[in-house]
């Protein structure tokens, strides 16, 4: 049996309001908070980026993990869009950080908002192979959306850490399905700031078209139904496509709302469905079955059914939970602060 | 001149059709056209298509089209007049059946549209305006029709629930056509309070961008009855042309390309706009069907925007206007719409309308209108029960 050991969050407490940014931009700020369904996302201040947000999220994932050696963990897999370096890994800073080196392996994953699931599903591999004791998986962002663009609304920071072994689990891996073709809906090309996007075509055929594939072929190699399900967590990169993404399979309002952070979090990438499971984890029982599909751009989804053990009574409030990250000692910047903080006034070297 | 007939149409759905290129669209048209008219070749093909080389990058079309139908060396050309450019291979499609020339034509359309952002789409289009001394100034479509809208508001107070009513009658149409991009209906407050395009025109008030294709085969009347299925008679063609950029027109309120070529249409045909039944016409702007219905005669000036709010272009009203739901609800890939709507007229007049929009009265007399740019260049056409 694999599953989750200690799972944990971070977010910035930072956040803007989408009429912040649509003042500066001249945007119709209702239209957007329809559109979208957002309101604010959180914005990660100069010293805070996936290295410390990953940091964070891991100690917190620790503290649910009830006193594992952390020398014990023999890989950490970060997912993101936004590792600090081009060249220089993410991976080994976050071990050094929390007394995991020397013995270990480290990779620094890729691929768009999926980038996260991903360290999750080779963390369950490898520790289901044998290969070693605890594998500590992260997906991470401090998102870039180009000034003006769409995805300024939505872009934002967060973290979230599992740490995956075979004993004391607070959820049991039941399953797993991945689901990709060669879509391009979203990129960013070396040397450029933002990533570039294609617009509408972003949702039909490529994020509804790989969730509903994943979740549908997880669903059908795990013989279960919406309805065996307490809870789904999707990926979510604004507040409608989630939603809208499950009542297109069937799921129902009250199984998504605990892991729909989005419409006061934005769109943290790499962390989005990820952070998502750590909001459901906090107020499941034990018994509860909960459906999480990622969806990273290029394109792809990953897959996991989540047991929900005894364990979690014990651990939930261990660490902070994820809602009173999102709702709590929240500080609002306007547009000036979030463009020093996210670096978008560029000044002579 | 010959008696020329339409013997077959057929359209892909309209919509954004990620996974349909250029050709897939166009070849799907043609070989439903095809399948619909029971010919067993085509002697020649006129294709509109209004900038597939700033869309996809593809010109030649007449070649590649002609290929991948699978139609060894066929005579195939590509006609081009803006968001008439279907309209334009209808009506040349018309004069080589009837000059002679050829017996069996297929008229096609097509436009791949969403393979671009929305800002390359408002530049290909607005390649259709005048570049020198509208676009370099900052003029899009919208823009140009929102002046002909607050021209139209100014000299005949129309209002703003006589263009939502525009909107709202041609969604109710188009929830009833299959093929349609946008197949629901929508109110009055819904268009009202849509976001802000080109003050006072809303998104709702806009055509959207879109993919799709349509075709029609058009033979000869003696080989129409031979082949044995419906068929109806062309029995008009009108074409005219207009001072491309707006600020040439003698008024902004009417299309004056609209009126020169409905007259032609008109008198080639022996009829008077009282004779027609219902008509197609080029939606592309809530402003723009009120503009057209009042140049083509169909009603008075000032009068087309009352009109719509009393329901007469309703489909039981006493004139329907944009019985498949219009460029607003069908979708308007620029260069199939003028093919689009004969299809339509087609369907009316056969009485194959789908799903509860077939006119009740038995039409015997349809009008086609379609428009380029902001009305620098427009086709009519009368099209007759057999």
């Amino acid at each position: 049996m694999v599953g989750i050991v200690g799972y944990g969050a971070h977010l910035p407490r930072h956040r803007i309001k989408v009429e912040e940014i649509a003042k500066v931009w001249g945007a119709d700020a209702p239209s957007y908070k329809k559109g979208l369904m957002l309101r604010e996302k959180s914005v990660p201040t100069p010293d805070c980026d996936t290295i410390t947000l990953s940091v964070e999220a891991t100690k917190n994932a620790l503290r649910r993990a009830g006193g594992i050696n952390t020398a014990e963990i023999g890989a950490i897999y970060i997912g993101s869009e936004s590792h600090p370096y081009a060249v220089k890994p993410s991976g080994v800073t976050v071990a050094e950080a929390i007394g995991a080196t020397p013995e270990i392996h480290t990779a620094d994953f890729e691929f768009a908002c999926k980038a996260g699931s991903e360290a999750m599903f080779v963390c369950l591999s490898l520790v289901k192979a044998g290969e070693v004791k605890y594998g500590l998986a992260i997906g991470g962002d401090t998102s870039q959306g180009a000034p003006g663009d769409a995805l300024e609304y939505s872009a934002a920071a967060g973290a979230a850490a599992f740490i995956m072994g075979t004993d004391n689990l607070i959820a049991e891996s039941v399953d797993t399905f991945s689901y990709m073709t060669d879509t391009p809906d979203f990129w960013r090309r070396e040397h450029e700031f933002y990533p570039q996007h294609a617009g509408r075509f972003t949702g039909e055929p490529a994020y509804f078209k790989h969730t509903i594939g994943a979740a549908e072929g997880l669903m059908r190699k795990a013989g279960m139904k919406p309805e065996d399900f307490s809870y789904a967590v999707f990926h979510q990169p604004n507040g409608k496509f989630p939603m809208r993404v499950g009542k297109m399979l069937g799921f129902t309002k009250e199984q998504m709302e605990p892991g729909w952070l989005s419409p006061t979090l934005g769109n943290t990438y790499s962390g989005a469905s990820p952070i998502g499971l750590t909001s459901t984890l906090d107020i499941a029982k034990p018994g509860d079955m909960i459906l999480m599909v990622s969806y990273g751009s290029g394109s792809g989804s990953d897959g996991f059914v989540w047991k929900v053990t005894d364990r979690i009574d014990e651990v939930r409030d261990k660490a902070v939970r994820t809602r009173k990250l999102l709702d709590e000692n929240l500080t609002y910047v306007d547009y000036g602060t979030y463009a020093k903080f996210r670096r978008k006034i560029k000044k002579n070297a | 001149m010959r008696d020329v007939a339409v013997v077959g149409v057929g359209m892909t759905r309209f919509g954004e059709l990620w996974e349909k290129s250029l050709r897939d669209l166009y070849v799907e048209a043609a070989l439903s056209a095809i399948e619909n008219s029971g010919v067993d070749r085509i002697d020649s093909m006129i294709i509109g298509c209004m900038t597939s080389g700033l869309f996809v990058g593809q010109e030649h079309l007449g070649s590649i089209m002609a290929d991948y139908l699978g139609i060894k060396h066929l005579p195939a050309s590509r006609v081009e007049s803006a968001c008439a450019s279907g309209g334009l291979a209808f009506r040349h499609a018309f004069i080589e059946v009837a000059s002679g020339m050829s017996d069996i034509v297929m008229a096609g359309g097509v436009e791949k549209m969403t393979d671009i952002s929305g800002d390359g789409a408002t530049y290909a289009l607005a390649t259709a305006a005048d570049q020198e001394y509208e676009v370099f100034h900052g003029a899009t479509f919208p823009g140009l029709y929102a002046l002909i809208a607050v021209a139209h508001m100014e000299k005949y107070g129309t209002t703003r629930d006589m263009l939502a009513a525009v909107a709202v009658k041609n969604h109710d149409n188009g929830s009833m056509n299959p093929n349609a991009q946008y197949p629901f209906k929508i109110t009055m407050d819904m268009v009202k309070s849509s976001v802000m395009v080109a003050d006072p025109l809303r998104i709702l008030d806009c055509s959207p961008i879109t993919d799709g294709a349509a075709a029609v085969i058009l033979t000869t009347v003696d080989i129409a009855k031979k082949l044995g299925k419906a068929y109806i008679k062309v029995t008009g063609s009108g074409h005219a042309t207009d001072a491309i950029a707006l600020h040439s027109r003698d008024d902004l309120t009417t299309i004056a390309a609209a009126t020169a070529a409905a007259d032609k249409a008109l008198k080639m045909a022996g009829k008077t706009i009282k004779d027609i039944d219902f008509a197609e016409v080029h939606d592309c702007f809530t402003i723009a069907e009120i503009a057209v219905t009042e140049s083509v005669g169909i009603f008075e000036p000032g009068k087309g925007g009352e009109a719509v709010l009393k329901g007469e272009t309703a489909l039981d009203g006493s004139f329907p206007i944009n019985t498949s739901g219009g460029l607003k609800s069908k979708g308007h890939p620029v260069g199939a719409t003028g093919v689009a709507q004969i299809v339509e007229v087609y369907k009316q007049l056969t009485g194959s309308a789908e799903n509860g929009r077939q006119l009740k009265n038995n039409p015997k007399v349809g009008m086609a209108q379609n428009m380029g740019g902001s009305g620098g260049s427009s086709l009519v056409h009368i099209l007759e029960v057999a």
